[in-house]
């Protein structure tokens, strides 16, 4: 790593050479995997295997404003436009879609992992028949309790075991444990060097914005067994811990009230997204992700249970948990949920969530409607509107609480 | 000393000019909204009925979806905050604000003095929202005025969805297209706006008083229903439609009165 790049120039770039392995595998004749967020990284990284990241490419094609064509033509395939854009663009793209935006090789194996949510079941199970190609499953079922029982670890490791051998003779490589062993220090050293970045949000005024976080989520998808992604988040929260001592932030902008965003940002409508907490200096302070990929294991054991929670994948209890700690760790004046409608998993239970951090938390709550990569699901108005109702709340309550 | 409040809405202006009393002087509604004359009409009917000038205002509030629109004068303000004032102003007990508007339905939680507590709004679909009111009319050829009086008759209840204004109306034809009583639809028309507000409201909890404002208010009909679904009373001022741009007006005299209402 260069000394003298900033740490997001260097993660940008391990994210990029992510793909440009990819390229370069399918040019040796080597399979290429399209692989879930959370499906168990250390696997393929062991085996060496060249993988892409579909949901990371998604809200890249998004991001650059191809995400409704990709959508509209997965539409015109038959799928509905109620499935979730990610899903739809990258349907998409293994159907062949001309894509400029963000060319990943196709496929030769699948590795799904149903933690995330189970559209991406079907998602994947339908690359797999248009292509022809195998896809290997791990089945985390849905956590109604906090912690996670014996019996579901043993089923999880068991997956975990019977997608090393079918990796194995899809690739002809052989198994490591030592290997294996060196890729899940490097998956913890990342991992808790992110953790570290992320808490620099409960410094005030934060040196960043949590927006940033979402960039940087790439690397925690795509490289987290990495070990220069490890020690590119090492140098982040370095420089986070500077800018902290010279008062410099990311955020360049008033921090008068200090947010949770909850939910994935809407990619092709950034701008929009920014403009009124640019002008209101509502900073960004806590973002789920935070947690949601931070987790550190000792063990193949402990590495089961932690692929078992996820955002979508965790109870109520857990999910209200994870965000109320960082509420209140971080800050908050309020909180803004975007109702993301392709992603109803994690847009279904933010009623009863709202309800629950009013009451505990004593926030306001707004939330409006949005979508992570399809732009016709979004109303600038709209939410322009929500945000500074949500901004007269926080104004609000400030005033009454100096006031006291 | 007058000031003035306006809400730029979707299918209409509203203008209201207060003295420093809070009295209201004049008011003014006309159809159109932001990027129409709508402003400007609903603008002149009021400063004709204060019978002032327009250079005779201290300060102007614009609201609603054209407040970044139209000339920003002293400033703009959420129509979150103004419907809530301007509920206040006409009835001073509000804790609850119904607000169904043309594109729009929100319910406030309103606090002393007419305080923004908390809020919730609809989603993106215009279910629930006068705009399903006024598709409804042209599809069946009624004015909405005239739309209470046929649903007073209405002998059976039947229902419609109340989760999507599209599919809604595609209903309603069929229902009428199978031999429903005219009366009967439009009685379900009005449960199903009710419900969708319903479902609105208890996601923050309803508290007495209970206010209704916005275009939709005038309407019985749905305010009846909305009295049925959430067992409470609903007042409705004949102002209701005025209570944005009344709440503009309120908040537009703040800095310049005391708390007697005299000027600093
Ligand atoms: S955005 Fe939601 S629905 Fe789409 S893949 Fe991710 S978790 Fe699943």
């Amino acid at each position: 790593m260069s000394e003298n790049k900033q740490a997001r120039t260097v993660l940008r770039e391990i994210v990029d050479s992510v793909y440009r392995r990819a390229w370069e595998a399918k040019e040796r004749g080597e399979p290429v995997g399209w692989s879930s967020s959370k499906f168990p990284a250390e696997i393929a990284e062991t085996l060496g295997l060249a993988v892409c990241y579909p949901e990371n490419q998604a809200a890249a094609i998004a991001a650059k404003h191809g995400g409704q064509r990709m959508c509209e033509y997965a539409e015109s395939m038959g799928f509905s436009n109620d499935i979730c854009a990610y899903a739809r663009i990258s349907l998409a793209y293994a159907d062949g879609a001309p894509c400029e935006e963000k060319p990943v090789p196709q496929p030769d194996f699948l590795l799904c992992c149903n933690n995330i949510c189970n559209c991406m079941t079907k998602w994947y199970e339908n690359i797999a028949r248009m292509r022809g190609i195998p896809l290997i499953m791990v089945d985390i079922p849905f956590n109604n309790t906090v912690d996670v029982p014996d019996e579901r670890v043993a089923y999880v490791r068991a997956q975990f075991e019977a997608a090393i051998t079918k990796l194995e003779t899809i690739s002809g490589k052989k198994w490591d444990n030592k290997r294996f062993d060196e890729v899940c220090a490097n998956a913890n050293r990342s991992a808790a060097a992110w953790l570290k970045a992320c808490a620099y949000c409960a410094v005030k005024p934060s040196p960043l914005s949590g927006f940033d976080l979402f960039n940087h989520m790439a690397n925690i998808v795509t490289a987290r067994c990495k070990p220069e992604t490890a020690a590119a988040f090492e140098q982040l929260a370095a420089e986070y811990e500077q800018s902290v001592k010279s008062g410099e932030s990311t955020w360049h902008y008033d921090e008068n009230y200090r947010i949770m965003f909850e939910g994935i940002p809407c990619w092709p409508v950034l701008g929009s997204l920014f403009k009124p907490l640019k002008d209101s200096g509502a900073n960004t302070t806590a973002v789920v992700y935070a947690p949601a990929f931070g987790f550190v294991y000792n063990g193949i054991d402990e590495m089961a249970r932690a692929y078992c929670k996820a955002p979508n994948s965790v109870c109520i209890e857990a999910g209200v948990a994870w965000r109320e700690d960082l509420c209140r760790e971080n800050g908050v004046d309020g909180i803004l949920v975007h109702y993301n409608r392709s992603c109803k998993p994690w847009s279904g239970y933010m009623f009863e969530m709202e309800r629950r951090w009013r009451e505990r938390l004593g926030v306001p709550v707004v939330g409006f409607d949005g979508d992570q990569a399809d732009p016709r699901n979004f109303s600038e108005a709209q939410y322009q509107t929500r945000v500074e109702g949500l901004v007269e709340l926080m104004a609000a309550a400030n005033a009454a609480n100096s006031a006291q | 000393m007058f000031v003035l409040g306006t809400d730029i809405g979707s299918t209409t202006s509203k203008c209201v000019i207060i003295d420093e009393t809070g009295e209201i002087k004049g008011k003014g509604l006309a159809p159109g909204g932001a990027g129409s004359d709508g402003p400007y009409k609903a603008l002149d009917m009021a400063l004709a009925e204060a019978r002032i000038a327009q250079k005779s205002l201290s300060r102007t509030i614009s609201t609603g979806y054209g407040r970044n629109l139209v000339d920003k004068k002293d400033g703009t303000l959420s129509e979150l905050v103004c419907h809530a004032l301007g509920a206040h102003a006409l009835f001073p007990d509000t804790r609850t604000v119904i607000d169904i508007g043309g594109q729009d339905a929100k319910i406030l939680r309103v606090g002393e003095k007419g305080r923004l507590e908390s809020f919730v709004m609809n989603d993106k679909c215009a279910a629930g929202t006068g705009r399903f009111l006024e598709n409804i009319s042209r599809a069946l050829n009624v004015r909405i005025e005239d739309m209470t009086a046929f649903a007073e008759l209405a002998e059976n209840k039947i229902d419609i969805s109340s989760t999507c204004a599209v599919f809604a109306e595609s209903e309603i034809v069929s229902q009428l297209a199978h031999g429903a009583n005219k009366n009967d639809v439009f009685s379900a028309v009005f449960r199903s706006v009710a419900s969708r507000a319903a479902s609105l409201a208890n996601r923050i909890g309803v508290m007495r008083d209970t206010v209704m404002t916005g275009g939709v208010a005038k309407n019985e009909g749905v305010r009846k229903a909305l009295e049925e679904e959430l067992n409470v009373r609903i007042y409705v001022s004949p102002l209701a439609q005025y209570a944005g741009a009344l709440g503009a007006a309120v908040y537009a005299l703040e800095p310049l009165t005391n708390d007697r209402g005299k000027i600093q």
